[in-house]
């Protein structure tokens, strides 16, 4: 009747999984009582859950990101704590514990943090940005967050019900293989994977059908935003190479379900295929990651450098050029196996050429700022430290490309903080300054400056205490996911390093307080104007929150920074520009279909993975009839009345005049005069 | 001692780069593979460095000149493109890249695992098996094998030819150079050469499940003489490396102590490369069963 499933599944003999799980479901249930008995419920159906405004969606991804990360910590902590223990000793994780977390921490700080969080930005700010009214396929976005949100709740299934992989982050066969993996851990992984890769590749279509055929009128590609030029590259990545992880994991399911032979070491089996296949989907994946972070840098520093970006074009032709590239390097990750000089070689020399366009990017950062008033925002500050941290990290990454070199650096621990080095300096910087730039548009209150700078200086600070220890870790030839250890000269540097994810710890906790404070004060610091930053592209260019449209009329696009454009003419004039002839818009309406699917999708995997045959039949028939009811939806769009719209803008128009007016009395008292 | 350490972190913590007075493993090499590596990893950290510094200096300097609240900084507001900064923005780092290009090429091949060390004797042959969780070592012109130790001599090239029994492995003695992965039905090639006596540390450089962490072994670069009396020594006691015998050793064990074979059966290696001895068929104890969560055997 239940599989594979028995009341054994749950690990009662194991404290520390069963106790964190046990306070995470008496959290949740009450979480949830909280809402119902508030009536919150039908407010969150109606305006969140069943959301299609890519601006929710984007919300919902970035929320999501934000609480991962807080599981993805805790497994970080676990982790620095063992080794920190585990000298001569056997520290206080097992390995089938300690395997299962440092695994699940790959896995979900880069599948349900990094990724949901750049998807988040882009989903948010990408049709904003671009001056239209909503993504391509508004439900298909709602159904690509849902199956996210599935595949992680999936994987944190796995902490109460059975185990997680103990294989690392990828599954490399054939110890993912049933032979040497008989658990359910690589499972849960695989179809969680399944289930978010599929929605991350539908994604992926929206965002790149959306930016080649959704742009405010003149706006040509050479008008767009860099941000939008760096999420249509990263988009075009997901689409390339999303299909390539779904498929080589499909073809690791076939091996575990029904007897293949991919990846075996018996009847032919290839591991050494899987490592190609999964390194042709990864190493694009950390350009998926990177761009938007290089994006949300360049409209951050940008702005508050109060200068155009320099060097667009540049910009532009770097962003492709490392879309490109990032298809011939693959083969870095394994120059150990011995492919011989000449392919070694080759996979050396174009590894390193991706530094060329990224260079330049860095470089022209710094000249964007040159000659600039440059704000220190915290938003700046994170670009700041990222252009610090980046060439750091990207030094050592060029370093792992020379083949020799990473004859003995591969697989230990200055790898571990290389990766560490770009992806916390990199991605989470940039999705840290990407939150705290667009958070006043999204919810029009801004963020504790104060709070936000001290939570930049930890984690900036504390990065370097973790992760630089593990750089001379590797140089002394400690490998990754050691579960104990006995060469004293190690002991220290692990110490360093776990007082560095204390710091990081302290970061984080104040990011908690600075979300906490502000909302409790939104009162104080709420934001009329929409233009909270002095900013350049159109997003400035409507309310904050921007209404379900977005904007009143779509603008016309005559410039690379078409609302400063606007806002240099309205400056000169002390007046706004006419106030536009307004319509009726139409937005798509709700569509319960995103959850319902996800529903059935977790249904689906989780009798999957415990060999439910019947509930796996359930679960299809229910997301294909999910489906059907959606194609027979008559009525898909809703009319907001033309006084609506007239009446949000005008009010907004008004903010603007009275902030338009105020900045010119302090700049030109004689021109006030002659206005009043 | 514990002073000599703290110099030592205080060192390291300004100038990673120089921790060579340190106990490094990578950093202190005790052979000609190893001494190549360091030379072209240092190399390739000093050329990058003299690019990477200079523009976290600039980053620094121009964030902190052009604060807005400098009035002294020139404000630019319209600058945003300069024919000759491009060009030496693409041509400063397309020419570290050329640069390191040319080494990583040569290096590839000068330094190709599988490529003879140069030497006037003739290299010795090691036949390496990773299994679950140990290293096998067998000295085919030897007739002998051991586990978890690998005895060589000092100033003689070594020729191992590494498979796997199980999973993915990587050999690495950090000392020497080199890592390599150890595959199941494959035979990777691996030529290095210590050229100072010492017990070197070895390690399984990838991880291949629950008894990861204790697949060490100890590398013995012995003088000549010392090698020739050792496996002599070793043919006269010890069990004998036969298929049951393999057998055993495949079943998944922790922590194994270093021991040795008296005697090899013939072609034992080329049966588990060609998988006509099974790879290793993983755990089978388990919590609640092995198909749920498997566990170690305590």
């Amino acid at each position: 009747m239940f599989g594979k499933l028995t009341w054994e599944a749950i690990p009662f003999d194991q404290p520390i999984p069963l106790v964190t799980s046990a306070v995470l479901i008496v959290v949740l249930t009450g979480l949830l009582l909280w809402v119902a008995v508030k009536g919150y419920i039908p407010y969150l159906w109606k305006e969140w859950i069943t959301s299609v405004d890519h601006k929710r969606i984007g919300i919902m991804y970035c929320l999501l990101a934000l609480v991962m990360l807080l599981r993805g910590f805790s497994d970080a902590l676990m982790m620095r704590s063992q080794q920190a223990l585990a000298f001569n000793a056997p520290g206080y994780l097992p390995p089938e514990h300690y395997d299962q977390i440092f695994s699940a921490h790959g896995t979900i700080m880069i599948f349900f943090v990094a990724m949901p969080f750049v998807v988040g930005l882009m989903n948010f700010a990408v049709p904003l940005q671009l001056g239209v009214r909503d993504v391509a396929f508004p439900t298909l976005n709602s159904v690509s967050f849902w199956l996210t949100a599935a595949g992680a709740l999936l994987v944190n299934v796995s902490l109460v019900v059975g185990e997680f992989a103990r294989t690392g982050w990828l599954p490399f066969p054939p110890l993912s293989e049933l032979t040497y993996s008989p658990g359910v851990g690589v499972d849960y992984y695989a179809w969680s994977l399944e289930l978010s890769g599929i929605g991350t590749l539908m994604a992926g279509i929206n965002m790149v059908t959306t930016i080649l055929k959704m742009r405010a009128p003149g706006m040509s590609y050479t008008r767009m935003p860099v941000f939008c030029w760096t999420s249509l590259a990263s988009n075009l990545l997901i689409v390339a190479a999303f299909p390539i992880l779904t498929a080589s994991l499909a073809m690791l399911l076939l091996d575990r379900y029904v007897g293949f032979h991919f990846f075996t070491n018996e009847a032919g089996g290839n591991p050494m295929m899987f490592m190609n296949l999964i390194w042709a989907w990864g190493h694009p994946e950390v350009y998926i990651l990177v761009l938007p972070a290089f994006g949300v840098f360049s409209e951050v520093i940008a702005t508050f450098s109060s200068k155009p970006l320099f060097g667009y074009r540049s910009m532009v032709i770097a962003t492709m050029a490392i879309c490109l590239l990032s298809f011939l390097v693959w083969l870095h990750h394994f120059f150990t196996m011995g492919p011989g000089g000449d392919v070694n070689g080759f996979f050396g020399i174009m590894s390193m050429i991706i530094a060329i366009p990224t260079g330049v990017k860095l470089f022209n950062w710094l000249f964007t700022m040159y000659g600039g008033r440059v704000r220190f925002t915290s938003p700046m500050l994170w670009a700041v430290g990222f252009m610090v941290t980046f060439a750091l990290g990207g030094m050592t990454g060029v370093l792992l490309a020379v083949p020799p070199a990473d004859f003995v650096l591969h697989n230990s621990l200055f790898l571990v903080a290389h990766f560490h080095n770009v992806i916390i300096g990199g991605v989470l910087f940039g999705a840290f300054a990407g939150y705290t730039y667009w958070f006043p548009k999204a919810f029009g209150f801004s963020l504790d400056e104060r709070l936000g700078k001290a939570a930049f200086w930890c984690w900036f600070v504390g990065f370097y205490v973790a992760f630089m220890p593990l750089y001379v870790l590797g140089l002394l030839g400690m490998t990754r996911r050691m579960q104990h250890y006995t060469q004293p000269e190690w002991y220290p540097w692990v110490l360093v390093a776990g007082l560095g994810a204390l710091i990081v710890l302290t970061g984080i906790i104040l990011q908690v307080t600075q979300l906490t404070v502000s909302i409790r004060t939104r009162a104080h610091r709420r934001e009329l104007t929409g233009d909270p930053w002095d900013g350049r592209t159109l997003e400035w260019a409507t309310s904050s929150p921007p209404p379900a449209y977005n904007f009143a009329v779509l603008h016309n696009v005559e410039s690379e920074e078409p609302y400063w454009g606007m806002k240099l003419e309205a400056r000169e004039n002390l007046h706004l520009l006419a106030e536009p002839k307004y319509e009726a818009i139409e937005v798509p309406r709700n569509s319960p279909t995103g959850f319902i699917t996800a529903f059935f999708a977790v249904v689906t995997g989780f009798s999957l993975i415990w060999h439910i045959w019947w509930l796996v039949v359930l679960g299809l028939v229910g997301a294909y009839a999910t489906f059907v009811v959606l194609a027979w939806r008559d009525v898909v769009e809703t009319t907001i009345p033309v006084e609506e719209v007239a009446r949000e803008d005008r009010a907004n128009r008004a903010a603007r005049l009275d902030a338009l007016r105020a900045a010119g009395r302090a700049k030109r008292p004689q021109a006030q005069e002659a206005l009043a | 001692m514990p002073q000599a350490r703290l110099q030592c972190l205080l060192t390291a913590l300004a100038v990673p780069f120089l921790l060579e007075g340190c106990s490094g493993a990578i950093l202190s090499p005790a052979g000609p593979v190893g001494s190549a590596e360091r030379t072209i990893l240092l190399n390739s950290l000093a050329i990058m460095l003299a690019i990477v510094i200079p523009t976290i200096v600039a980053t620094l300097a121009f964030a902190w000149w052009f604060r807005a609240t400098n009035k002294r900084a020139r404000y630019l507001p319209e600058w945003a493109y300069s024919g000759r900064i491009e060009l030496i923005v693409w041509s400063i780092p397309a020419l570290v890249v050329f640069f390191l290009g040319g080494i990583a090429w040569l290096g590839s091949h000068d330094l190709d695992p599988a490529r003879p060390l140069p030497s006037s004797t003739k290299p010795l042959e090691v036949d390496v098996v990773s299994l679950d969780w140990k290293w096998l070592f067998i000295y085919p012109d030897q007739g002998v094998a051991s586990v978890n130790r690998l005895v060589a001599p000092v100033g003689i090239p070594l020729h191992l030819r590494i498979t796997s029994a199980t999973v993915l492995s990587v050999f690495f003695v950090p000392r020497l150079g080199s890592e390599i992965y150890a595959m199941n039905g494959m035979a990777s090639q691996l030529n290095l050469q210590a050229d100072e006596p010492g017990v070197f540390p070895g390690l399984a450089a990838h991880f291949s499940g629950d008894g990861f962490s204790d697949m060490n072994f100890e590398m013995h670069a012995l003088p000549a003489a010392d090698f020739t009396a050792w496996t002599t020594a070793t043919r006269t006691t010890g069990p004998e490396l036969d298929e049951a015998s393999y057998r055993t050793l495949l079943k998944q064990t922790e922590n194994v102590k270093p021991y040795t074979y008296s005697a090899v059966q013939a072609g034992l290696f080329d049966a588990i490369l060609l998988q006509k001895l099974p790879p290793g068929d993983g755990p089978h104890s388990g919590r609640p069963n092995a198909s749920v969560s498997p566990a170690r055997e305590k």
